[in-house]
């Protein structure tokens, strides 16, 4: 790990805590990102996904949210430290998060175009006339024309509300974007059209992403590395072709196995049996291992080490690379 | 061989203040026994409604629907009661189509009861049968739906569908609010159902992948009407429709080593109150001519395979 890294998360540790229970959303991830490339969090509802990616911007609901423990360094600075004055001047000019549900994350009474400018005149402190300027030019930016900058969000789509999310999360050109599936909501037609544009506007920005989806075919054309996670931890890393081409970890191995292949006329899919365990009550051991086709006594003992397979490619197993060795 | 459903100019449209919202415009289809249709299309496109129309939650506005040769376009009340035996739904969302107040026998029981083929003696062991198939675990006989997860709770929806021995059965959405695993579980699910029980699907999604796994025709729908049906592999295989061929290359695919050339469409679907004749891909069609502002017919092109297209032909060569 380094810390001049461009964003360098370490051991982050995230509770939600009630009277009665706590729920461990994210345990130990650790992650870097390197400048300009795209990160893909994949993992089913409930692995932690959205947490990781609501403590980089420290924008946790606490309580019941608390960061128990780790360090997110980005540009040379330590998130978790800086005061709260500072990191309001990173949201939204240096980091800046696109957010699932295009329906709700607009605000109703508000001309988009005024949502826009917002942002922009917090961080820029330029005249409300220049924001909204700026704003309308956004617009078209994402592909809707200035003529639209003064309706409110029940006049568009879904896909063009999406489109106006994309445009806030822009408007101060950030270094980082945190994508919650930016695109789990829309049409395909319409999610094709908004992938091929957000990668036009990265390519041409050098914007770094961390794209969160539950979507393997979406990480295959968008990303440069991809973290599988499940039950708060990374059980598997790489760059996209050491995981497409070589899954190594049962739950990967799983998830691959549930897609419906678009080329095979296999007539059943290989899903992994049961379901995520209870995260108030994790296993000990490997947190997949109650669900896993080749669990042994040792994997509920302690917990897992990553083991480095090639390259940039680790993996939370015990029997990592070496799975078909007992089986098959 | 007769199909089991089969539909004639299914029409269904619905006042707005707009004017006529024209959500299933003239569609034919015909569901043979044992088989299933798959019905795509995006938001809007009407494949819902023409599920919940042909199962009669709605009524049609014109067009004819026959099950078992049977004209079945008007009935009442009795003779749709005895129809709901013979045609079920399984709804998209199972946190919303199960009684909350409802533990899982509750649910089954209430569909039993009132099939009228099973007594009180016999309801038990019943119960007992439907849970096994669809595989929930006994422990969760007196579970409510909030007790359970999504994967459980369509499980329980599929049990409700499948308990008075239904023939046809209209899935809806059924596996797009579930997580990959999960979904892929329920998929198997519904296949092993289907060749036990000699089942009939129609299988309405968005989910291109989804619908080529667990169909064996597919018809895709734009703004109310069919553009194009064929066998589910053929489809796939040789799309012919503009509209078809983009959507099938919109679908993300997880394999890193294969470039793809997406096509992208222009714009949004259009407003299906008041359609214009002619086309309804056309403003976001690429090929769009003159020619596509006249009424479009669905021709068969190849043995099974209809398109709506009139530049078909021509921009498709010889098929």
């Amino acid at each position: 790990m380094d810390e001049n890294s461009f964003l360098s998360v370490k051991d982050l540790v995230v509770e939600y805590t009630s009277n009665k229970e706590t729920i461990h959303a994210v345990n130990g991830v650790s992650f870097e990102l390197e400048k300009g490339k795209t990160l893909g969090l994949v993992g089913e509802t409930g692995a932690g996904k959205t947490s990781i990616a609501k403590s980089i911007l420290r924008i946790l609901p606490n309580p019941p949210a608390k960061v128990r423990n780790g360090e997110i360094w980005f540009e040379g600075e330590d998130l978790m430290q800086v005061e709260e004055s500072e990191m309001r001047k990173i949201r939204g000019r240096k980091i800046s998060m696109i957010f699932q549900d295009p329906m709700t994350s607009l605000n109703p009474t508000m001309r988009v175009a005024n949502q826009i400018a917002d942002g922009i005149r917090r961080h820029d402190g330029c005249s409300k006339k220049e924001a909204l300027h700026k704003a309308a030019d956004m617009l078209e930016v994402v592909g809707i024309p200035k003529s639209r900058a003064r309706d409110y969000p029940h006049q568009f789509s879904g896909g063009m509300k999406q489109r106006v999310i994309i445009a806030i999360a822009l408007a101060c050109e950030p270094d980082l974007i945190l994508a919650d599936e930016p695109t789990s909501a829309l049409d395909v037609t319409i999610q094709a059209q908004v992938l091929e544009m957000m990668d036009e506007l990265k390519s041409q920005r050098g914007t770094s992403m961390i794209l969160i989806t539950h979507d393997l075919g979406i990480v295959a054309e968008t990303c440069d590395n991809v973290a599988i996670i499940y039950a708060g931890q990374i059980v598997e890393y790489g760059d996209k072709y050491e995981i497409f081409d070589n899954p190594s970890h049962p739950y990967t191995i799983g998830l691959f196995g549930s897609l419906p292949d678009m080329e095979s006329d296999e007539e059943r899919l290989h899903p992994m049996s049961g379901m995520m365990p209870n995260p108030t009550d994790l296993p000990k051991g490997c947190k997949f291992y109650p669900r896993c086709p080749h669990a042994a006594d040792a994997c509920a003992e302690a917990e897992i080490p990553l083991t480095h397979l090639e390259g940039t490619h680790t993996c939370r197993c015990l029997k990592a690379g070496r799975l078909n060795e007992t089986e098959n | 061989m007769a199909a089991l459903v089969e539909i004639s100019g299914l029409k269904k449209y619905f006042n707005t203040s707009g004017g006529l919202l024209h959500a299933v415009d003239d569609i034919n289809m015909k569901f043979e026994e044992g088989t299933t249709m798959g019905v795509v299309g995006e938001s809007g496109c009407g494949k819902s409604t023409l599920g919940r129309t042909i199962i009669h939650l709605q009524e049609p506005t014109g067009g004819r629907m026959f099950y078992k040769g049977k004209d079945i376009t008007k009935v009442n009340s009795l003779q749709l009661a005895e129809l709901r035996k013979e045609m079920q739904i399984i709804f998209q969302d199972p946190f919303s189509s199960l009684n909350p107040r409802f533990t899982v026998e509750d649910t089954l029981k209430e569909v039993l009861l009132r099939s009228g083929d099973v007594t009180r003696k016999t309801l038990s062991g019943e119960i007992e049968r439907l849970m096994d198939l669809v595989g929930i675990s006994q422990r969760l006989r007196m579970a409510y739906p909030h007790e359970m997860d999504g994967g459980r709770r369509q499980r329980v929806a599929i049990g409700r569908a499948l308990a008075i021995n239904p023939k046809f059965i209209v899935c809806d959405e059924p596996v797009s609010a579930l997580d990959v695993s999960i979904q892929a579980q329920v998929l198997n699910l519904l296949k092993d159902l289907q060749s036990e029980y000699k089942l009939t699907y129609m299988f309405v999604t968005h989910d291109l992948s989804v619908v080529r796994f667990i169909s064996d025709h597919i018809s895709v729908m734009y703004l109310g009407q069919l553009v194009e049906t064929s066998g589910s592999k053929e489809l796939f295989a040789k799309p012919i429709h503009p509209y078809t061929k983009a959507l099938l290359s919109a679908i993300p695919v997880a394999n890193v080593h294969k470039e793809r050339k997406r096509i992208i469409l222009k714009g949004e679907l259009s407003n299906p109150v008041n359609p214009k004749p002619g086309c309804r891909f056309a403003p976001r069609c690429p090929y769009a001519q003159e020619e596509c502002g006249r009424p479009q017919e669905l021709k068969e092109i190849m043995p099974g395979h209809f398109v709506s297209c009139c530049r078909a032909a021509e921009l498709n060569g010889d098929f």
